[in-house]
């Protein structure tokens, strides 16, 4: 049970798939200028990696070796399928949002690591713990890096102004305080994640690489 | 012009690594040194320009809505579009295996630089990221599609090449030590995509929805502003030679 327990809090800090295993940056960096829709994103990672690992691994036994990959990729693009038509009938808008990200959870290095390098070798319920774990690790990232790039970049939290009112200048913005426009841009993401990793190794040692 | 404008459109404003930050996992992990870096980075050049424009047959007469009516009258009103990522990334995994398998038995040579690195790039979000790209930004032709392949293959090509001849030399810098290796290699991808976005302003003058048509418009009124500024320095040359009087 210890074991099956260090299948989920393994991946959510010393061996997370973005900032460790290097699994999975594309989307985490490309969706992650407003808050609400990295929280979409990893539901939807959460979904296809956790049912993904558990299919995979019924399947473990019986697909030849030579066609794993396009067996797995099928799998993946079915579930990421079903993702996408349900983000297209309930958060429309957000599926614009997301665009062609939701089509590329497909390629997603995290899914295709994970299968590769666990559901194949291990039974459906540990497969599913570790899926969920890594896709938690994923989305942590994510919604760490959504969290300041919305907060910074246009003061607000899932569409709600939480330091004031930027026209009226009420709350901070009386202070003097303006938002930092390029925290909404892309390589900004990147430079987020970046200090992510620095202050993630300077607290664990053992991380650091030579 | 339609075509100078996409290719270079795709290699530097919407650079596959800078801008939508596809194909990272990849550009990440094989970036420690050039040359692997550069068999990469052909790989991917070759796979985007076989995929896309295949994919683009696929999109245009089976995937779309009312796709299917070369097929006759009762198919017209036929959607498939909800399939396209699973046509999409089973025709790359199948031209993946297959490009390996001829490039393995025409050209040996060529296998040996590429050859290890294909069956990589079947998962490489670059490669299904330009398929999505060219039906998303509903490309109208065959060429122009080859195009759009070519281009952000080359646009990624030269992105992991820069970011690998960075960290051969950045090897011999103090860097941080928490920094060292994965952190440094983002940031300095961020301070790139930076510099990459001054490219943004290279084909429409800056304003993103401006036509090509438009730039004679944009020329005659900067010419206006130009007289208008000399009649005003006239002006102004007057008006000191007045008060030095």
């Amino acid at each position: 049970m210890a074991k099956d327990s260090r299948l989920i809090l393994d991946p959510l800090a010393d061996n997370n798939p973005i900032t460790i295993q290097v699994l999975g940056i594309c989307s985490a960096l490309a969706i992650t200028a407003e808050l609400e829709a990295s929280i979409v994103m990893s539901i939807s990672v959460l979904f296809v990696l956790g049912v993904g690992n558990v299919v995979i691994s019924l399947m473990r036994n019986i697909i030849p070796s030579k066609i794993r990959i396009i067996v797995q990729l099928i799998v993946v693009a079915t579930l990421v399928i079903i993702v996408d038509l349900v983000l297209k009938a309930f958060a429309y808008e957000l599926s614009k949002t997301l665009s062609v990200f939701v089509g590329l959870i497909i390629t997603n290095c995290i899914i295709m690591g994970r299968f590769e390098a666990f559901a194949l070798g291990n039974g459906p319920w540990r497969s599913f713990l570790d899926g969920i774990g890594n896709a938690l690790g994923y989305g942590i990232i994510l919604i760490i890096v959504g969290f300041f790039r919305e907060l910074l970049g246009s003061g607000t939290l899932l569409g709600f102004p939480v330091l004031g009112d930027p026209i009226e200048k009420t709350g901070l913005y009386a202070l003097g305080y303006e938002n930092n426009g390029f925290m909404l841009l892309s390589p900004m993401a990147l430079i987020v994640v970046g200090i992510i990793i620095w202050v993630q190794r300077t607290k664990n040692k053992a991380l650091i690489e030579d | 012009m339609e075509h100078v404008e996409l290719f270079f459109k795709s290699i530097f404003i919407d650079n596959m690594v800078f801008a939508t930050f596809l194909g990272m996992c990849s550009y990440l992990a094989v970036s420690k040194k050039v040359s692997t870096a550069v068999g990469l980075g052909a790989a991917v050049i070759f796979v985007l320009a076989i995929t896309v424009p295949l994919n683009w047959l696929l999109d245009q007469y089976i995937l779309q809505p009312g796709a299917l009516s070369w097929l006759g009258e009762e198919y017209a009103s036929y959607d498939l579009s909800f399939l396209s990522f699973i046509m999409f990334i089973a025709t790359i995994a199948t031209m993946v295996q297959l490009v390996e398998i001829i490039v393995e038995k025409f050209s040996p040579s060529l296998y040996n630089s590429l050859g290890i690195f294909l069956p990589l790039i079947a998962v490489n979000c670059a490669i299904l990221g330009g398929s999505l790209f060219m039906q998303s930004r509903e490309i109208a032709t065959l060429g122009l599609a080859l195009n759009y392949g070519v281009g952000s293959g080359i646009g990624w090509f030269l992105a992991i090449l820069a970011i690998a001849a960075i960290r051969e030399k950045i090897r011999y810098s103090n860097v941080p030590p928490a920094l060292r290796g994965l952190g440094i290699t983002f940031i300095i991808t961020g301070l790139m995509a930076i510099g990459f976005m001054s490219f943004g302003g290279m084909l429409t003058g800056g304003d993103d929805e401006g036509k090509v048509e438009d730039k004679s418009a944009a020329i005659e009124a900067i010419e206006e502003d130009v007289k208008q500024q000399e009649a005003k320095t006239e002006s102004d040359l007057e008006l000191a030679e007045n008060i030095n009087k």
